[in-house]
C-alpha cells in the first residue's frame, strides 16, 4: 500500500530522532524538468518528503511568490496532470513520500474520484487540498481510502479544539500545522510558540505532526525542531530561490543549498 | 454529509482553508441568532426606512413598453422595481448595512470587501461611515479605471480602495485578494461579501437580507395591479438582486428569468455567462457553475459591466438553473449598451450596464411569455441600479454625443 511509504519515512526518522524535512515546489515553474531538477536536488540535499504543487489560477491562501509562480506555471502548462507525471517520474529513482497539494477545483475538473486511483499509479502517498474541510469531498475521500491514498488535514492556528475530532476522524499519513493565521510565505510567527501548539496537535491527533508556512531559514528550522514536531515544511523560501535562479543548473544548485543549509538547521549541525 | 443548510441541492457548501472555517462558523452562528432578532431586524430596517428609503417605489415604464412593443402584443405592462433609489444608488447597501451591523455586534474592528462596479464598494464603506468602522475595499485595476467615479466615492466616505493588479485584474481577483486579506486578519476583520455567493453562509446570509426587494415588489404589483406579474426578471453576476426578488415568488405560478452577461457573445471567449457556459466547480469557497478549462484553471471573463464581468455564479442560481425553476438568458454588450441609451431616453432613467442586460431581453420574455399565457405579458424587472458611474464608458462606446 503506497501510504506506508509516510509512515516508513516518519518511523524511521523518529528512531534516529531526527526531524523531517518537507519541501515544496511548485510543478512546472518555470518548467517539468526545472521541477524534476530541483525536486531531485533537494532530495540530495537532505529532504524526507516532497509536496508537489498543482498550480492554480486562484490559489486564495497563498502569499504573492506562490501565487506568482502558480501563475506562471500554468501559463507554461502547469497543471495536475503534470502534477502526477511529476511524480511518476520521481518515483522511478526515489522511495519518499510524494504529497499532491493544492486547489479543489483542478480535481473536480480531473474527477474527484478518479483522482486518487490515478495518484496511487503515479506513486504518490497522499493529498492535501487547502480548500477542502473535512466537511466537504466525501467523494473524494472515499476514494482516496479506496487507493491507500492519505488525505492530509491541515489544522490551522484559529482551529478550535472541539473541531478536531472531525479533522482527525479519517487522517492518515500526518497532519500539517499551519503556523500562522495568513496565507503561504508570510512572516513574523513565532515559531518556538507555534511548535508547542503544533506537537500537542499531533499528540491529540496520534499522527506525525510537521509545521509549515513561514519558514525560511536554517535558524527558523532548528526552532521548530526543537519543540518536538516531526517534520518542518519549507515551500515559499524554495520557491523565491528557484524563482531568483536564471537555469536550470542554477535553479537546482540554489534549491541543493538551501535545503542542506535546512537540514543542517534541523539536525543541530 | 454536509450541512445541509449549507447546500442547494448540490451546490454550495464551505470550500474554504480551514483558517477562515471558524470565522465562517461563528457567521453562520449570528446568522440563526442574532439576525433573527427583534432589535437587529428593528435597527436594519429602521435604516432601510429612513436612511435608504425603502420602500423603493414600484413604476411602470409606459413609454419605454411602448418603445419596445409598438402594438403591446407581447409586452402588455412593465413594472420597474426601482433599487436605483436606494441610497448609494444601487441595491448592494441592503446588504452591506446588514452584514457590518451583524459585524459590528460580533465585535469587528474593521471591515473588508470586494467591489466591480464599485457600488458594493461603496455601499460597504457607507455602512462603515454610519457605523464608525475603518474600511478596505480591493477593486481590480480595470475597475478602478472603468467606475473611476466610485472609486472617489469609497475615497471620500474613508475608505481606503486598494487596486488588485493580479490575473484579469477585475472582481475575481479582488475577491481573491480580499479573501487572502481575510485568511490573515480572520480574528478582528469581517469580510463583507457582496453578492449570493462565496462559502456558506454567505450565499444565504445575503440572499436573507436582499429579500426585501422581492416582498416589497410583490405586495406594491399585488396593490397597483391585482395580480401577480406574468414573469419577473433581474439581471445576475454573482447573483444577489436576483435572488433578492425571486424568493418572493418561488411559491408562486411566475416564471422567473436571470440575465448573464454575454460579453462579445458566448461563442467567444469573452463572456461572462456563468450558468449558460459553465461547468461544476469549486470557486471562492462553494461548489456552484464556473467558467473553467480543462485543467480546472479559472477562466477570465469579460463583459462591459464590471459587476457582471465574474466566472462564477452564487449556488443557489446553479441549484435553480439545474431544477428548472428559473431560466437564465444572456445579453451582450452591445445589447447592453443600446438598451441603456432607449431606458434613458424614453423614460429618463440612467440605468446601470449590469442592470441594462436585464432590460435587453424585456421583449424576448414577453414573447415567450404571450405563447405561454395567450396574450399580452405583465413582466416585473429589478431595476438594481443607477448608472452614473457608467458615464464614461457609455460615452466612449456610445460616441461623443451618446
Ligand atoms: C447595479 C448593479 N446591478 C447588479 C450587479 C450584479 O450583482 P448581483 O448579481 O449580485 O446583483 C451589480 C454589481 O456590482 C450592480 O452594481
Amino acid at each position: 500500500m503506497s501510504g506506508g511509504r509516510i509512515e516508513q519515512t516518519f518511523g524511521a526518522l523518529k528512531t534516529r530522532n531526527k526531524t523531517a524535512l518537507v519541501v515544496y515546489l511548485t510543478v512546472g515553474e518555470p518548467s517539468l524538468a526545472d521541477t524534476l531538477a530541483c525536486a531531485r536536488a533537494a532530495l540530495e540535499a537532505g529532504a524526507d518528503v516532497l509536496e508537489l504543487g498543482m498550480p492554480f489560477s486562484d490559489p486564495t491562501a497563498d502569499g504573492p511568490v506562490i501565487a506568482a509562480a502558480s501563475y506562471r506555471a500554468i501559463q507554461r502548462g502547469g497543471s495536475l496532470k503534470m502534477a502526477l507525471a511529476c511524480a511518476s517520474e520521481l518515483r522511478k529513482s526515489s522511495a519518499a513520500p510524494l504529497v499532491l497539494m493544492g486547489y479543489y477545483n483542478p480535481v473536480v475538473a480531473f474527477g474527484e474520484t478518479a483522482l486518487p486511483g490515478a495518484a496511487a499509479q503515479a506513486g504518490v502517498d497522499g493529498l492535501l487540498i487547502v480548500d477542502l474541510p473535512p466537511e466537504e469531498g466525501a467523494p473524494l475521500r472515499e476514494a482516496a481510502k479506496a487507493a491507500g491514498v492519505a488525505m492530509i488535514p491541515l489544522v490551522a492556528p484559529t482551529t478550535r479544539p472541539e473541531r478536531e475530532p472531525k479533522l482527525f476522524a479519517e487522517a492518515r499519513g500526518f497532519v500539517y500545522y499551519v503556523t500562522v493565521t495568513g496565507v503561504t510565505g508570510a512572516k513574523g510567527a513565532p515559531l518556538g510558540e507555534a511548535g508547542k501548539t503544533a506537537r500537542a496537535v499531533g499528540d491529540r491527533a496520534g499522527l506525525p505532526v510537521v509545521a509549515g508556512f513561514g519558514v525560511r531559514t536554517p535558524a527558523d528550522a532548528s526552532a521548530l525542531s526543537r519543540t518536538g514536531v516531526d517534520g518542518v515544511v519549507v515551500g515559499t523560501e524554495v520557491v523565491r530561490v528557484m524563482t531568483e535562479a536564471t537555469d536550470t543548473e542554477a535553479r537546482a544548485r540554489a534549491v541543493f543549498e538551501l535545503v542542506s543549509g535546512l537540514r543542517r538547521g534541523l539536525d543541530g549541525g | 454529509m454536509p450541512q445541509s443548510s449549507a447546500y442547494f441541492g448540490e451546490f454550495g457548501g464551505r470550500f474554504v482553508a480551514e483558517t477562515l472555517v471558524f470565522a465562517l462558523e461563528e457567521l453562520e452562528r449570528a446568522v440563526q441568532e442574532i439576525v433573527p432578532t427583534e432589535s437587529f431586524q428593528n435597527e436594519w430596517r429602521g435604516l432601510l426606512a429612513d436612511y435608504v428609503g425603502r420602500p423603493t417605489p414600484l413604476y411602470r415604464a409606459k413609454r419605454l413598453a411602448e418603445r419596445l412593443d409598438p402594438t403591446a402584443e407581447n409586452l402588455g405592462e412593465l413594472w420597474l422595481k426601482r433599487e436605483d433609489l436606494c441610497h448609494t444608488g444601487a441595491h448592494k447597501i441592503n446588504n452591506a448595512l446588514g452584514q457590518v451591523l451583524l459585524a459590528k455586534k460580533l465585535g469587528k474592528q474593521r471591515i473588508i470587501a470586494e467591489t466591480g462596479a464599485g457600488q458594493h464598494g461603496v455601499a460597504t464603506a457607507t455602512a462603515c461611515a454610519v457605523f464608525g468602522l475603518p474600511c478596505e475595499v480591493y477593486m481590480g485595476e480595470v475597475d478602478v479605471a472603468r467606475q473611476a467615479p466610485n472609486v472617489a466615492r469609497m475615497q471620500m466616505l474613508g475608505t481606503r480602495v486598494i487596486p488588485v493588479s493580479s490575473g484579469s485584474r477585475t472582481l475575481k481577483d479582488a475577491m481573491n485578494e480580499a479573501m487572502r486579506d481575510w485568511v490573515t486578519n480572520v480574528r478582528t476583520t469581517h469580510y463583507c461579501v457582496g453578492s449570493a455567493a462565496g462559502p456558506h453562509p454567505f450565499p444565504t446570509l445575503v440572499a436573507d437580507l436582499q429579500s426585501v426587494i422581492g416582498i416589497e415588489a410583490r405586495r406594491q404589483i399585488l396593490e397597483k395591479t391585482n395580480a401577480l406579474p406574468d414573469a419577473v426578471l433581474a439581471c445576475v453576476g454573482g447573483g444577489s438582486n436576483a435572488i433578492g426578488t425571486f424568493r418572493a415568488f418561488f411559491d408562486d405560478p411566475v416564471p422567473l428569468y436571470g440575465i448573464e452577461a454575454a460579453g462579445e457573445g458566448v461563442d467567444t471567449d469573452k463572456h461572462a455567462a456563468t450558468i449558460t457556459r459553465g461547468r461544476v466547480g469549486v470557486l471562492h469557497g462553494a461548489r456552484t457553475l464556473v467558467l473553467t478549462d480543462d485543467d480546472g484553471q479559472i477562466q477570465e471573463a469579460h463583459s462591459i459591466s464590471a459587476g457582471l464581468d465574474y466566472p462564477g455564479v452564487g449556488p443557489e442560481h446553479a441549484a435553480l438553473h439545474r431544477s428548472g425553476r428559473a431560466v437564465y438568458l444572456t445579453a451582450t454588450d452591445h445589447d447592453a449598451l443600446q438598451i441603456t441609451r432607449e431606458v434613458a431616453r424614453t423614460e429618463g432613467i440612467l440605468i446601470a450596464l449590469e442592470t441594462a442586460h436585464a432590460f435587453a431581453r424585456v421583449l424576448d420574455v414577453a414573447r415567450r411569455e404571450r405563447e405561454r399565457l395567450g396574450r399580452p405579458a405583465r413582466l416585473l424587472l429589478c431595476l438594481s441600479g443607477r448608472g452614473d458611474k457608467d458615464l464614461a464608458t457609455l460615452r466612449e462606446r456610445l460616441g461623443g454625443e451618446p
